[in-house]
């Protein structure tokens, strides 16, 4: 598992569409390398293509051509069962609108991704595991909770249970706090940063330089190119935000608008 | 990874699960979906327990007619192309019957009959009925017993004796609730004493009530009524079933021998053959149950394809739900599989409450109609296994366009 090879590697990706009769060129030739344990904030305008590279590297979509290294796996030459197969083993996912099954319980859902895992994980194990990382994310008391019946604060804090509960080596977030109100938004990424401290690596694309500051590294896209890698100039540590009350006006996590499966 | 791997046992359990706890989230939806169903089966299970009831019902009345029966009537079936009545043509005698009897060893016994219709006084009231002449052995042949009394005899036969047995409907109608047994009828004014009274029979084959009549000895009946020496019938009891067709030729042969008809003339009488009665009320009533089935069938087919809408708009409203499950790194496979297993798990469950359904309806039914119901296992288990194929059939597509999403789509589906 372990090489000297970087843990993600991307050769002149380019992704292109077609739509109608014109190709749009979503990705042009990005190259990239990411180490393991960075934690990466993609921005950019909307159309910028940062979704078309996020998704790349989530393997949910195969670049048109160029390269895309995970771990040594070639991921361009995978077939839809492997990259299933990839995905379910070494990633895990954070969106926006959350994404979690209705009338379904905290435990269920964070449960999910263990049910497609190859070989399969025994019941208790799934039980036990996503009791695990909902305690790992402050939820151990709301294992029987409906999304409906929680904050949304607390619905993406399932979700990223639910990202952690594989174990994976990286995790890829889409804009995890767009619906969220701006402590709570502090609290996830205090969240987050304590995932990455613990050795995951992180990906999250983003349109709110507030959010990307947290981060170790800010790639900024314009027209399928990334046109900046730089370091944020001073990274914002969410926990000590969190510690002095000050520096935010709302103390009470807020009610926001939040979306679930239908 | 293909699908051959879902369906190791583990995995398929897990995946049976997913769908179970994917339908009950919407248990309102999945049980009106599985309400076509219901009503398909019920329907099939219902309506052929009504048939098979039917055709029980009418096969019992046609082997009450009696056992192993043939009936000569007397008359060619039709007349230079003319479809005559049978009876219509006199051409049965009474030596006709005796020697059936004494030249043919496979008759058990040979009942010759005439029939009239005529008015019958008794006990100051009147009543038109049939008169028919029989033989002692009538009783005998037709399986027929009788509540009080005793049948005529053969002394009675020879001496035309102004004896009768009367059908339970004529008695009713002349005594009321009055054992008749002993009493006088005047049959065309000819005074007659009652001697047995018949075991009510109900409707025969033909819907006719069999226990409207009188019975008198058929000598009696052709001095006294018709004044005829021409019988319209001769009941036949064969004695062994096996022996039906080759005692069938005997008599034909026999009568045509008898009647001297030349080999190019038609019969101038025909045979009843009660197998062949019991062949074409089955065939009618397997039409009337293939029908009822059929009708109720196309239902079942209409609730298949309830399924494939529902299981097509959820696929279509689980869009987002369906590309989150392939992001974590569901197999498209399992994907497939989950769905298939819905529409299945839906078709099954329908057809169950349907089975139990149908049974209480085919009962509610015979107890208010007083039809006979007879639930067959085998439509039962028919009809399961249909509402399977169907909910496998109409879950296919669904969860094949289930399976074909892309996840980037779906979790960007509004």
């Amino acid at each position: 598992m372990s090489s000297t090879a970087p843990f993600i590697q991307l050769v002149n990706l380019r992704r292109t569409y077609a739509s109608g009769d014109v190709a749009v060129h979503a990705v042009r030739d990005v190259s990239l390398t990411i180490e393991r344990g960075d934690f990466v904030a993609i921005m950019g305008s909307s159309g910028s293509g940062k979704s078309t590279l996020m998704n790349t590297l989530g393997c949910l979509d195969r670049p048109s051509s160029g390269e895309y290294l995970l771990d040594d796996v070639h991921v361009a030459g995978l077939d839809r069962p492997a990259l299933a197969h990839l995905r379910n083993q070494r990633l895990g996912f954070v969106f926006q609108s959350f994404n979690l099954l209705p009338r379904t319980s905290a435990l269920e859902n964070v449960e999910l991704p263990l049910l497609y895992r190859t070989p399969l994980v025994p019941a208790a194990t799934r039980r036990a595991r996503a009791r695990d990382a909902l305690t790992r994310v402050g939820l151990a008391n709301r294992l029987d909770h409906h999304p409906s019946q929680l904050s949304g604060g607390q619905q993406q804090r399932i979700a990223i249970a639910r990202a952690l509960v594989t174990q994976p080596d990286l995790i890829l977030a889409d804009e995890p706090t767009g619906n969220l109100d701006t402590r709570t938004s502090i609290e996830i990424m205090a969240l987050f940063q304590e995932l990455n401290d613990a050795g995951i690596t992180l990906v999250m694309v983003t349109h709110e330089p507030d959010i990307a500051a947290f981060c170790r590294r800010i790639l900024v896209m314009r027209d399928g190119r990334i046109v900046s890698d730089t370091q944020p100039p001073r990274r914002r540590i969410a926990r000590d935000e969190l510690a002095t009350p000050t520096q935010t006006s709302e103390m009470e996590p807020t009610e926001t608008t939040h979306t679930q499966l239908p | 990874m293909n699908l051959l791997a879902q369906l190791a046992p583990a995995r398929l359990w897990l995946t049976i699960g997913v769908a179970f706890r994917a339908l009950r989230r919407n248990s309102l939806r999945s049980a009106l979906t599985a309400l076509g169903i219901i009503i398909g089966v019920s329907s099939v299970v219902a309506m052929v327990a009504i048939g098979n009831g039917a055709q029980a019902s009418i096969t019992a009345k046609v082997a009450a007619l009696g056992q192993n029966l043939l009936t000569v009537f007397s008359g060619p079936r039709r007349t230079g192309g003319v479809n005559s009545g049978l009876g219509s043509a006199s051409t049965l005698t009474i030596a006709d019957a005796d020697a059936l009897q004494r030249e043919i060893p496979g008759i058990a016994a040979v009942s010759p009959e005439v029939t009239t219709a005529a008015q019958l006084v008794a006990n100051g009231r009147n009543w038109s009925s049939t008169v028919a002449g029989e033989s002692p052995e009538y009783l005998a042949i037709r399986n027929w017993k009788l509540t009080a009394g005793s049948m005529f005899t053969e002394r009675d036969v020879r001496s035309a004796a102004r004896v009768a047995v009367i059908g339970s409907k004529a008695a009713h109608e002349l005594f009321g609730p009055i054992n008749p047994v002993g009493m006088n009828v005047r049959v065309r004014n000819i005074p007659f004493v009652i001697i047995g009274l018949l075991e009510s029979k109900g409707a025969g084959v033909g819907g006719q009530n069999q226990d409207d009549r009188i019975l008198i000895p058929y000598t009696t009946a052709m001095r006294r009524l018709t004044g005829d020496r021409y019988l319209r019938s001769i009941n036949l009891q064969v004695r062994d079933a096996a022996a039906i067709e080759s005692v069938q030729q005997q008599v034909t042969l026999l009568l045509r021998q008898r009647h001297r008809l030349p080999p190019d003339q038609e019969d101038d009488f025909n045979i009843f053959n009660q197998k062949d009665v019991a062949a074409t009320v089955d065939s009618v009533t397997s039409v009337i149950k293939l029908l009822l089935g059929s009708v109720s069938g196309i239902s079942l087919v209409v609730g298949g394809i309830g399924i494939m809408n529902i299981m097509l708009v959820s696929v279509t409203e689980r869009t987002r739900e369906i590309g989150l499950r392939i992001a974590v790194g569901a197999q498209p496979a399992a994907i497939r599989l989950q769905f298939l297993l819905e529409a299945v798990a839906l078709s099954l469950s329908g057809g169950l409450v349907g089975v139990i359904l149908g049974i209480v309806i085919s009962q509610l039914i015979g107890r208010v109609s007083g039809f006979v119901v007879a639930i067959s296992p085998e439509s039962i288990a028919l009809a399961f296994g249909v509402s399977f194929a169907i909910g496998a059939f109409f879950g296919f597509y669904p969860a094949r366009r289930a399976a074909a999403l892309d996840p980037i789509e779906a979790l960007r589906y509004e």
